[in-house]
């Protein structure tokens, strides 16, 4: 038994560089200090995650719990403040810390000079922080409090140029999308409690849930609801249909933020939660095919809009969108590991690719910024022929796209192809979903050359004044890129498939959380459809080769097509570029409407109503007093008359 | 000592008022010092209570204090019934604990008849404490009535353009609840009396726990007292005389308000209407646990709309008392507790909140969201406080407002109320959009209007009496088992109480179906 007593420190380093940097970092002011506390912290957490992951890879027993305190303690509700350390999360925290770092560092460079140097920092380290709770979590509720920690970093780093009136209101939606998010994760929560508690157990430990869970009946209502409102949050954290809308507007946050958060860790926290969930989702295959169904899709509908955007941090949102919906649809189809895996390699060649749209963007704005230009830097429009103004960037860059492209012997093709393979073999998968995978795969791999060539090749589109300002970055910004890139090029390689000749050290390491499910419910690839592994491998390189040569003919080779064809499907390309209107829908549907409510009830209903009947109330009072006052006119003689008529009437009826 | 803490605790705001009252109405600071002193020692003599590990343990009341107080004859007796048990506990605390940061907040803001403000806050803090350390109904009376008046002239006086109408809205509303509620406390004091509870017990609650009153009575009483608390609360649709007070109200008005004398409504259906009349309460349960519901959303629509901040706060009030009612209503543990949490969790966030109002009222003498947008460059001590008030008032987690939310949520789930829990949760969404877009549309975007461009951030006084605040915000949302470890045995015990006389209740019912053998 190998001691992990000290787990509770990867997340601890985090909080304190945040806070330090937090409350002194405007006194403190000299960014390498301020700079070194932050990536210090999150380096070192990386260190604490290799002493434990290694310590783990060569332990037997591979589930460890570590409780540090009771956190709310009423009857039946006990809650600890504790963490859990399995494979699953040992494969998460090792992305965190290490994708962290890099980016922490790549920071130093990208941030240099900006007037809230502290507060990013401060912010980052408190995301790493929330996401490594979130990760660590032993509980539902520990991972709740990281989740929606990771929601309020992304909130204020969205919003880290708060001047911005479109950072606000891209900060401001990210965070109340997730709340929709967040409200199907809690009734999902409340449901699963009281449904176990109704036979005796009362808890949120992830443990307990899955040792228990065959309490509730299979299939049956109970947990097809609880999983169906925990990917309603899911949807929400990761970007997919119905609640993507928040990531694209969120890359109005400083590129490496886009990099950590929105690529690499915080939107693949759902798949991470199914994952971590897998028991539970297995007992409910209805749950599980509208995962993958709504994975599927998002892949492909993201991927559409991805095919015509110009802003080159756009791109690769709707393509992280896609890429995430690729993740879902294993989960979907039970390919845990393969979904865990697609999330690892996502991370490192996504990561590179924001960081080297982020080189790009820098060096583009450097170069207005000379020319005294307010052009757009990150209008792949203005760029062209980067390659040879920065080299490493484009190397890096051009090695990540590749792989996400899914060209062989890059971590891409790899994980990527088996979704693709469990999409079309699973016993609970269909070959319509891999259809939609193997098209979105082409999609994906048109748009990414499409970028490629429009910012790397062909002439330097760049307003005359800037063009030779363009510089390749600083070191700290290259280094990163160095080593994700080198990631991306053999981060697969830990999961090579059996069928290319690999022993896929990934799906067996992480077997002891998923195993179990699989065989219990009967989870795995049908040997009958194994003769169509080969045949369906070469057609997914097949149509990632053809997406290349298209963009290729169309961004080099004849660089007016584009325009043709725009003239020529002229409704399609509007739709496209408009993201197919959707968040004009949503704003129609939900926003405006609510606000109209909210409008009505105040002045339709507090005001008029509710006031008028107080407000009437206090008229009607004074109208009778003033009609009382009438009769007291003070004259004896009338009150005489008064008292002579009522002993009258009072009299009379007392005879009558 | 300690047998007469809890008078030594209501009463020496008293006497502070008394030595208030003897200062020459000119010193203005040492009439504010003076204050702050009384209340800060106050704090200090009921800090005690807060250690004692008796609460831990015993759900019953401590620290009681009797006396006979008024005899009419041999029909009419009331007494000095004091004590406190882990649900009154946290409230008298709590009202410790803002006095003296109300005070403090006044500072700057208050410069006319400083001596009349401060004798009535301090007034005001006995009439509080009084009436959550009351265990005989008509004392509890006598000082829930108390609190009006000093309320009413700290609108009336200080207030801000249309306080008079916002005051007399606020007695009128307050009174006209009372009168009823105080007609039942007689009719139960008097059924009392007839079922044999000795006469010199007086009105003491736990004599009238024991009753067992006929159902039909039940109702009316329950809802005198029901209706009388849900102004207080406020509980839709009775709540429109709270956004005018609110709005009206001195900022350290608005603080008590808030914090402390809401909490009397709540306070009053956990002490009074629902132990008294269990029976009543499980009949008109879904009605308002929906009125509770109907709370939380429309409270958020409503304040999501608002053009002042201070309304917006206000309407935020109703939308949280909502969640407090709603796990009161789920009669179980974890619900209950945290409805008494977030009675805390909302004296502290909403508190914070109106004290933030009023840093900015006082600098630029307009709370209109619309003239105002950029500040958090101009004051970036304060975008800090605010942000983190604003994201516990949205109940994140880590914060106090989640622990409450949750408490709340999970346990009113897993009780008869689970669909009116799932309308609720609605509320976790509303939140974030109307605290969010409030906070966008003043704190961040470009600095334009050029009244703003001359803001000082927060000074130092500013930043200590937010940081008490800031305190307990973390700690509530990082160990709230502080706090719950208190109130759990109490809540214990009125559950049972709840729920075991509802089941006699419910055998009575049955035995009159049986045939009688004789």
């Amino acid at each position: 038994m190998q001691d992990y007593s000290l787990i509770w420190l990867i997340p601890f380093f985090p909080l304190v560089g945040s806070v330090i940097n937090g409350l002194l970092g405007k006194k403190i002011k000299n960014e390498k200090v301020i700079g070194t506390i932050a990536t210090g912290a999150i380096a070192l957490s990386f260190v604490v995650s290799c002493m434990l992951f290694f310590r783990l890879l060569g332990d037997s027993q591979k589930v460890h719990e570590v409780i540090i305190a009771s956190w709310m303690s009423a009857g039946k509700l006990q809650i600890d403040w504790g963490f859990l350390l399995d494979p699953l999360s040992g494969v998460m925290i090792m992305v965190v810390t290490g994708v962290g770092s890099l980016i922490h560092l790549y920071s130093n460079g990208y941030m240099h000079g900006e007037e809230g140097f502290y507060r990013y920092f401060s912010y980052l380290n408190l995301f790493c922080f929330s996401m490594l709770m979130l990760v660590l979590g032993n509980n539902a509720l520990v991972m709740f409090v990281g989740w929606e920690g990771v929601g309020l970093c992304s909130y204020l780093l969205i919003g880290y140029y708060f001047e911005k009136k479109s950072a606000g209101d891209a900060a401001k939606k990210a965070f109340v999308v997730n709340r929709v998010g967040d409200f199907g994760f809690l009734i999902g929560l409340f449901t699963l409690f009281w449904a176990l508690g109704e036979h005796g157990i009362w808890t949120v430990q992830f443990t307990k849930i899955a040792e228990h869970a065959h309490l509730l009946p299979a299939g049956g209502a109970v947990v097809t609801i609880v999983t169906l409102c925990f990917f309603l949050g899911a949807t929400g954290k990761s970007a997919q249909i119905p609640l993507y809308t928040w990531l694209p507007d969120a890359m109005e946050g400083p590129t490496p933020v886009s990099a950590l958060i929105h690529a690499a860790t915080m939107v693949t926290a759902g798949v991470y939660m199914i994952g971590r969930m897998n028991g539970l989702f297995a007992m409910a295959p209805d749950t599980m095919m509208v995962v993958a169904i709504v994975g599927a899709a998002t892949a492909i509908f993201a991927a559409s809009i991805g095919l015509a955007q110009n802003d080159i941090k756009r791109v690769l949102a709707y393509s992280t969108v896609s890429q995430l919906g690729y993740m879902f649809l294993a989960m979907g189809v039970g390919a845990f590991s393969a979904g865990i895996f697609h999330l690892m390699t996502h991370a490192f060649f996504k990561a590179c690719l924001f960081l080297g749209s982020g080189s790009v963007i820098h060096a583009m704005h450097h170069a207005y910024h000379h020319a005294h230009l307010h052009d757009d830097p990150q209008d792949m429009r203005n760029m062209g022929g980067l390659r040879k103004k920065m080299p490493i960037t484009f190397l890096t860059f051009f090695v990540s796209t590749l792989a996400i492209a899914g060209i062989p012997g890059l971590s891409g093709f790899f994980s990527k192809d088996e979704i693709l393979w469990w999409a079309f073999s699973s016993t609970r998968g269909g070959w319509i979903l891999w259809l939609i995978g193997f098209a979105a795969a082409g999609m994906t791999a048109f748009y990414m050359f499409r970028l490629v060539f429009m910012t790397f090749f062909g002439e330097q589109r760049t307003d005359e004044r800037a063009k030779d300002h363009v510089h390749e970055s600083p070191f700290v910004i290259t280094l990163p890129l160095i080593v994700l890139g080198l990631l991306a090029l053999v981060g697969g390689w830990i999961g090579i498939p059996k069928a290319l000749g690999g022993a896929n050290h990934f799906e067996h390491f992480l077997a002891p959380v998923f195993e179990h499910t699989q065989e219990m419910f009967g989870i795995h690839s049908q040997h009958s459809l194994h003769a169509y592994e080969f045949p369906l491998m070469g057609a997914s390189i097949g149509v990632a080769l053809v997406g290349i040569f298209l963009a290729w003919l169309m961004y080099v080779k004849n660089p007016e097509a584009p325009k043709a064809l725009v003239a020529r499907f002229r409704w399609l390309y509007v739709a496209i570029f408009n993201k197919w209107f959707v968040d004009e829908l949503y704003d129609g549907l939900f926003v405006n409407a609510t606000k109209r409510l909210g409008r009505y009830c105040w002045k339709g209903f507090d005001l008029p109503i509710i006031d008028g009947i107080v407000n009437g109330a206090g008229w009607l009072v004074q109208g009778f007093s003033r009609a009382l006052r009438f009769w007291q006119t003070g004259q004896i003689h009338g009150y005489a008359m008064t008292m002579v008529i009522g002993a009258v009437i009072i009299v009379a009826v007392y005879i009558v | 000592m300690s047998e007469h803490l809890l008078s030594l605790m209501t009463f020496f705001p008293l006497l502070g008022m008394i030595v208030v009252l003897l200062i020459p109405r000119e010193n203005d600071g040492l009439l504010k010092g003076l204050t702050l002193v009384f209340t800060l020692i106050n704090f200090c003599i009921s800090l005690p209570l807060a250690f004692d590990p008796v609460f831990k343990t015993s759900g019953g009341m401590h620290y009681g204090e009797f006396a006979q107080w008024i005899s009419i004859g041999d029909y009419f007796q009331m007494n000095y019934n004091v004590g406190i048990d882990g649900i009154s506990l946290w409230l008298v605390l709590l009202t410790t604990f803002i006095m003296p940061i109300t005070v403090l907040s006044t500072w700057q803001a208050v410069e006319k008849n400083v001596k009349g403000f401060m004798a009535l806050l301090l007034l005001l803090e006995t009439a509080m404490l009084g009436a959550f350390i009351s265990l005989d109904l008509f004392l509890f009376y006598v000082f829930w009535e108390l609190m009006l008046i000093p309320m009413y002239f700290l609108i009336g006086i200080w207030g801000g353009a249309k306080r008079i109408y916002s005051a007399i809205k606020f007695f009128i509303y307050t009174a006209v609840g009372s009168l009823l509620m105080l007609v039942a406390i007689i009719f139960v004091y008097y059924f009392a009396l007839k079922s044999g509870v000795p006469f010199d017990k007086g009105f003491s609650i736990t004599h009238f726990y024991q009753l067992n009153i006929p159902a039909e009575y039940q109702l009316w009483l329950f809802l005198a007292f029901a209706f009388s608390f849900a102004i207080k609360v406020p509980m839709f649709p009775v709540h429109t005389w709270l956004p005018d007070a609110h709005t009206d109200a001195p900022t350290a008005g608005s603080v008590i308000l808030a914090a402390i004398l809401l909490k009397m409504g709540t306070y009053g259906y956990v002490r009074f209407a629902m132990p008294l009349f269990p029976d009543a309460l499980q009949q008109c349960l879904p009605v308002l646990a929906f009125l509770a519901v109907v709370g939380i959303i429309y409270g958020a629509l409503v304040a999501m709309v608002q053009e002042d901040v201070k309304r917006l706060v206000a309407y935020s009030s109703v939308s949280h008392l909502g969640f407090v009612m709603l796990g009161i209503f789920a009669l179980n543990l974890q619900g209950m507790a945290g409805g008494m949490l977030q009675m805390i969790n909302h004296g502290i966030s909403t508190g914070a909140l109106f004290l933030i109002v009023g840093f900015i009222y006082e600098r630029r003498h307009t709370r209109l969201i619309a003239e105002f947008g950029g500040i958090a460059k101009q004051m970036p001590v304060f975008a800090t406080i605010f942000m983190i008030v604003t994201f516990s008032s949205i109940g994140l987690p880590g914060t106090n407002g989640f622990i409450g939310e949750f408490m709340i949520m999970i346990g009113a789930f897993e009780s008869e109320l689970r669909w009116f829990t799932v309308f609720a949760a609605t509320g976790v969404i509303f939140a974030a959009v109307y605290m969010l877009w409030m906070f966008q549309r003043v704190m961040f975007g470009e600095l334009k209007n050029p009244a703003n461009k001359e803001l000082k951030d927060l000074n130092l006084r500013e930043v200590v009496l937010m940081l008490p605040l800031l305190l307990f915000v973390f700690w509530i949302g990082v160990y709230p088992n502080t706090f719950l470890e208190k109130m759990n045995p109490a809540l214990e015990q009125l559950i049972s109480q709840i729920k075991g006389k509802q089941q006699v209740a419910a055998v009575e019912v049955v035995q009159p179906a049986q045939p009688e053998v004789d």
